[in-house]
C-alpha cells in the first residue's frame, strides 16, 4: 500500500516538473515562462518530498519534508515576483498575442510610480495633493 | 515496484533537466535564463528527493533544503542585479 502510495506521488512530482519544463521551452514570452515554471516546479517538488516523506514514515523525515515545503511554498511566489518585476523593468518584449498589459499606461519606469488612471475624478482622495514620497524610492 | 518507479522518475526528470537547459542556452534574454536556472534547482531537488529514497539515506534531504536555499538567494540577487541596471 505504502509502495503504491510513493510511486503515485513521485510520478506526480516528476510529471509536474516534465511539464514545467515543456512549459519553460514552448511557451512564447518571459512571464507565461515564469507562470509555468513556478508554478508547475514548485508542485512537482512538493509531491516529490511528499513521497519521500511517506517512503521513510520516519517523524524526522517527515519533519524535514514538510519544512522544504513549507520553504518551497514561501519562497517560489517570492522569487517569481522579483524576477518578473525585474523582467518587466528592463524592457523584456511580451508576446505579440499579448492583449492586456495594465502597467504600460499606469506605470511610469523612470520614477517608478503608479497611477490608478483615475487621480483627477471628483471622487479621488489623492486628488491635487502631493505624490507620496516613499513611492518615489528606487525599488 | 519502487525501483521500477524510481527508473522512470529519473528518466523524467532527466527530460525536464534537457529541456530546461535549452532554454538556458538559447536565451533569449537575462530574466529568461534566470527562470530556467530557477527550475534547474527545482527539478535537482526532486532528483535530490527520488536519490534519498533509491539509497535509503535520509540525511540527503538536508542537501535538497540547501539546494532550495541557494536557489532563491540566487534568484533574488539575479533580480537586484537586473533592476540595478545590467543594461548599462
Amino acid at each position: 500500500m505504502t509502495d503504491i502510495i510513493v510511486s503515485i506521488l513521485l510520478l506526480a512530482g516528476a510529471g509536474f516538473m516534465l511539464l514545467a519544463a515543456v512549459g519553460i521551452v514552448r511557451l512564447p514570452d518571459f512571464p507565461t515562462r515564469m507562470h509555468a515554471t513556478t508554478k508547475a516546479g514548485a508542485m512537482g517538488a512538493i509531491f516529490t518530498m511528499g513521497g519521500v516523506a511517506f517512503f521513510f514514515a520516519d517523524g524526522i523525515v517527515f519533519a524535514r519534508a514538510f519544512a522544504i515545503v513549507v520553504f518551497i511554498l514561501i519562497t517560489s511566489p517570492i522569487a517569481a515576483h522579483v524576477i518578473g518585476r525585474a523582467g518587466y523593468f528592463i524592457g523584456t518584449p511580451l508576446w505579440s498575442g499579448t492583449i492586456k498589459d495594465e502597467l504600460r499606461d499606469n506605470y511610469d519606469s523612470q520614477t517608478h510610480t503608479l497611477k490608478s488612471g483615475y487621480e483627477d475624478s471628483p471622487e479621488s482622495a489623492t486628488r491635487a495633493s502631493e505624490p507620496d514620497p516613499d513611492r518615489d524610492r528606487d525599488f | 515496484m519502487i525501483p521500477l518507479v524510481i527508473n522512470i522518475v529519473y528518466f523524467l526528470l532527466s527530460l525536464a533537466l534537457l529541456l530546461a537547459f535549452i532554454r538556458l542556452t538559447r536565451g533569449p534574454s537575462l530574466p529568461d535564463r534566470v527562470v530556467a536556472l530557477e527550475l534547474i534547482a527545482s527539478i535537482v531537488v526532486g532528483f535530490v528527493g527520488v536519490h534519498a529514497i533509491d539509497t535509503g539515506i535520509s540525511s540527503l534531504l538536508d542537501v535538497a533544503i540547501v539546494i532550495a536555499l541557494t536557489a532563491f538567494l540566487a534568484a533574488i540577487g539575479f533580480a537586484r542585479f537586473l533592476e540595478r541596471g545590467a543594461q548599462e
